[in-house]
């Protein structure tokens, strides 16, 4: 939240001409029937997508050349707002003239651009990119049933956002690449949840199979189990001491995280490493005591020597671990 | 012509209203805590003011009446103070409210859920109203307070308040509700009725926005939400907003002399406008009239989705809502749809017309005229009215919406 986002801004205000335009006239709105088709020797495709009881349901009528398996005609109905009516529209323009299989490549994306003033200004506010989704969708039943194939088979990836399409794959390597920890950070890297934030939790606009607060989560998951094992392995495998010194503190912090810090919070203390300073001998881990562990007399006797033991059996022999 | 028809959301300041609070900008514009004379100057006008709200709502001289900044403030105390007084340092766990308030109640409801309150939040019958019965049926030893809406703001209809105030009266347990759609729309009669508290807002009966009111009865405890300056005799701390509650006593005296020729005005304009909206096919209005508030429609048409009505009624100017305003930015279902059981192809669809006593006739008929043009348009755009089926397959499965 910021000044600009204190008063709610105009929905309506923030559509593109071309949005404007096309809800007020829609230029392909209406039907094609079967005699009509048949007349022109070619085959009537009608697909619906969307349910009024969710608030959006378009239908898309396609006429295919059956021996080029071009799009000659289409036309549509559609039961929603105006973005709802303008992405419809826009979309069956798009597959005028395409073939059934250039047509399936069309993506909500492209939808939403074409309805666009000018290339870099969004056509619709944040909230309204999803009613291009359902655009995307229903091309890809209407290809299916065209080809008599399943919608499945279209779908190459994941699809977590829809209105930015990002796919889990993604998202999986952006949390880890980049060590995100939360969803600001997701929408940042990816614009994932950025438009109308079905996708962040359940409860939003509309039913996700995937969310990002369940991605996040078990990615971040797998990052800690990843850390634990690089630290087993670093002390059963006897290479700490070959590892890098970035390497070496994680590991540290890894064990420290599994095996001391649990004990030193139930005494309402902590602690954090401050360093490590390898030398020929020793390798010196520098910590600072939290809380309750901070001027605890047991802190420079019986806490440090069980954190040093742990460390020495877990890591390295040569681990010295010093207080400051 | 343009026609506004959005009246529980907010209403236009009577030019009266704005003549009567005018002089306490620039002339009259002391603290009115001040013991000198620019600050007492401004004493006779809120006197007057408070004269006239007491009259307006027939509330006894025992009873506080005490401004707040409107009526979300209104609600928000006495839900939090209430928990805070009777739960967290009393022995009561519970709340009991509806499924249709407003979000000032629900989500501090809600809030309080979250700090430990027990909420029960009842549901409404198909009229979209709760039932007295019912109320009596969740009201347990534990029971700290009942907030039920006086009117609804969504549908109009007005809710059994007289009777689940003897109810609470009986069961010695407080009560309160929202009254912001009821007063200056309907007579409210504060001596007659049972309430321990009553939400109120200015704007809603042509004064400004900015101003509400709690009323308290018998001045009884109820720990304060603002602290501070020990205005309002320590209920509420915070600078008189002198000018707006003058002109809130105003509005409400303007709204509530002759309420029933009023209402009868207002009412006749409501009925024409819903009678000639009816003859379209296809299409219902929640509630029946005779127990609505006399200003209020809300009306389903199939295959038309809300928020595309609302765009050809606004290409028409006329200004209409498909629910609760502090809701329209978010574009859900409309909830009392869905609570009043309506089918859920059915809740995507309805609009809301809400008049005021400046309401014309001629602005009736340019509405009919228009709103039927824009259903026409709609309708003819609509999957729902589409002649040519789905190829077999092609068929939508019931809100199937991007699930891969």
């Amino acid at each position: 939240m910021a000044k600009n986002d204190l008063l709610g801004a105009s929905l309506w205000d923030a559509y593109s001409n071309k949005v404007t335009t096309l809800m007020n006239n829609p230029k392909h709105q209406g039907e094609i029937n079967q005699e009509e088709a048949e007349a022109h020797g070619n085959r009537l495709i009608v697909a619906d997508f969307g349910a009024e009881s969710c608030g959006d349901a378009v239908r898309l009528y396609w006429e295919v050349d059956p021996k080029t398996d071009t799009i000659v005609n289409s036309k549509f109905k559609s039961f929603g707002c105006g973005t709802a009516i303008a992405s419809s529209d826009i979309m069956t323009e798009l597959c005028i003239g395409k073939t059934v299989q250039e047509a399936v490549k069309i993506t909500n994306i492209d939808v939403e651009f074409a309805l666009r003033d000018n290339p870099e200004t969004p056509a619709v506010p944040p909230q309204k990119m999803h009613c291009s989704v359902m655009a995307y969708d229903v091309i890809k039943k209407a290809a299916a049933l065209y080809l008599g194939v399943d919608t499945e088979s279209f779908e190459e990836e994941i699809i977590v956002c829809e209105c930015a399409r990002v796919s889990l794959k993604t998202l999986q390597e952006v949390i880890k690449l980049n060590d995100l920890t939360t969803i600001e950070q997701i929408t940042d890297y990816t614009k994932a949840g950025g438009f109308c934030k079905s996708c962040i939790k359940p409860g939003g606009h509309e039913k996700r199979e995937y969310y990002l607060v369940d991605i996040l989560r078990d990615t971040r998951r797998e990052m800690d189990e990843e850390k634990m094992r690089v630290a087993a392995d670093a002390g059963s495998k006897g290479s700490f001491e070959t590892m890098t010194l970035v390497q070496q503190i994680k590991a540290i912090d890894a064990e420290i995280d599994e095996s001391v810090r649990q004990f030193l919070i139930m005494d309402g203390g902590d602690m954090e490493v401050i360093d490590v300073k390898p030398s020929d001998d020793y390798i010196d881990v520098y910590i600072r005591y939290l809380g309750a562990c901070n001027g605890c007399a047991s802190s420079a006797t019986g806490t440090l020597y069980a954190i040093e033991s742990t460390l020495k059996e877990k890591l390295s022999k040569k681990i010295r671990v010093l207080p400051i | 012509m343009q026609v506004y028809l959005d009246n529980n959301a907010t209403t236009m300041v009577d030019p009266l209203v704005v003549e009567e609070m005018q002089p306490f900008f620039s002339e009259i514009y002391g603290n009115p805590n001040s013991l000198h004379k620019f600050g007492t100057a401004s004493h006779p006008a809120l006197k007057k003011a408070m004269d006239r709200i007491y009259k307006a709502l027939n509330a006894s001289d025992n009873d506080d009446i005490v401004f707040t900044s409107c009526a979300t403030e209104s609600n928000n105390w006495v839900l939090k103070s209430i928990f805070n007084d009777h739960i967290v340092n009393g022995d009561k766990n519970h709340i009991i409210t509806t499924e249709v308030e407003h979000p000032s109640v629900y989500a501090a409801c809600k809030a309080l859920e979250e700090q430990g309150a027990k909420v029960t939040y009842l549901p409404v019958n198909n009229q979209g109203i709760v039932e007295a019965h019912i109320v009596k049926s969740f009201i347990t030893e534990k029971t700290a307070l009942v907030s039920i809406m006086w009117a609804s703001n969504e549908t109009g209809m007005i809710f059994p308040i007289k009777e689940i105030g003897e109810i609470c009266k009986e069961k010695g347990v407080l009560f309160h509700t929202d009254g912001v759609q009821a007063i200056g729309k309907i007579p409210v009669d504060l001596q007659d009725t049972h309430v321990d508290f009553v939400s109120m807002s200015a704007h809603k009966f042509h004064g400004p926005k900015g101003v509400g009111a709690l009323y308290i009865r018998n001045s009884q405890p109820l720990s304060p939400l603002l602290h501070g300056g020990e205005h309002m005799g320590g209920r509420r701390s915070g600078t008189l907003n002198v000018p707006y509650i003058v002109a809130m006593g105003k509005a409400i005296e303007l709204a509530t002399t002759d309420i029933q020729e009023k209402i009868s005005s207002i009412k006749a304009k409501r009925d024409r406008l819903e009678d000639a909206l009816l003859e379209l096919s296809d299409t219902f209005v929640v509630g029946d009239r005779e127990n609505r508030t006399p200003n209020t429609i809300l009306i389903s048409i199939k295959g038309v989705e809300g928020e595309g009505m609302l765009w050809d009624l606004n290409n028409g100017q006329i200004g209409a809502s498909t629910g609760s305003a502090c809701a329209s930015a978010d574009l859900q279902a409309n909830t009392v749809m869905l609570a009043i059981g309506a089918d859920s192809e059915l809740a995507h669809t309805g609009i809301r017309l809400s008049l005021s006593r400046f309401t014309t006739d001629e602005e009736i008929d340019y509405t009919i005229e228009h709103f039927i043009k824009a259903v026409t348009r709609l309708r003819a755009i609509s999957s729902s009215f589409a002649k040519v089926k789905p190829t077999p397959g092609g068929e939508s499965k019931e809100c199937e919406l991007h699930f891969h």
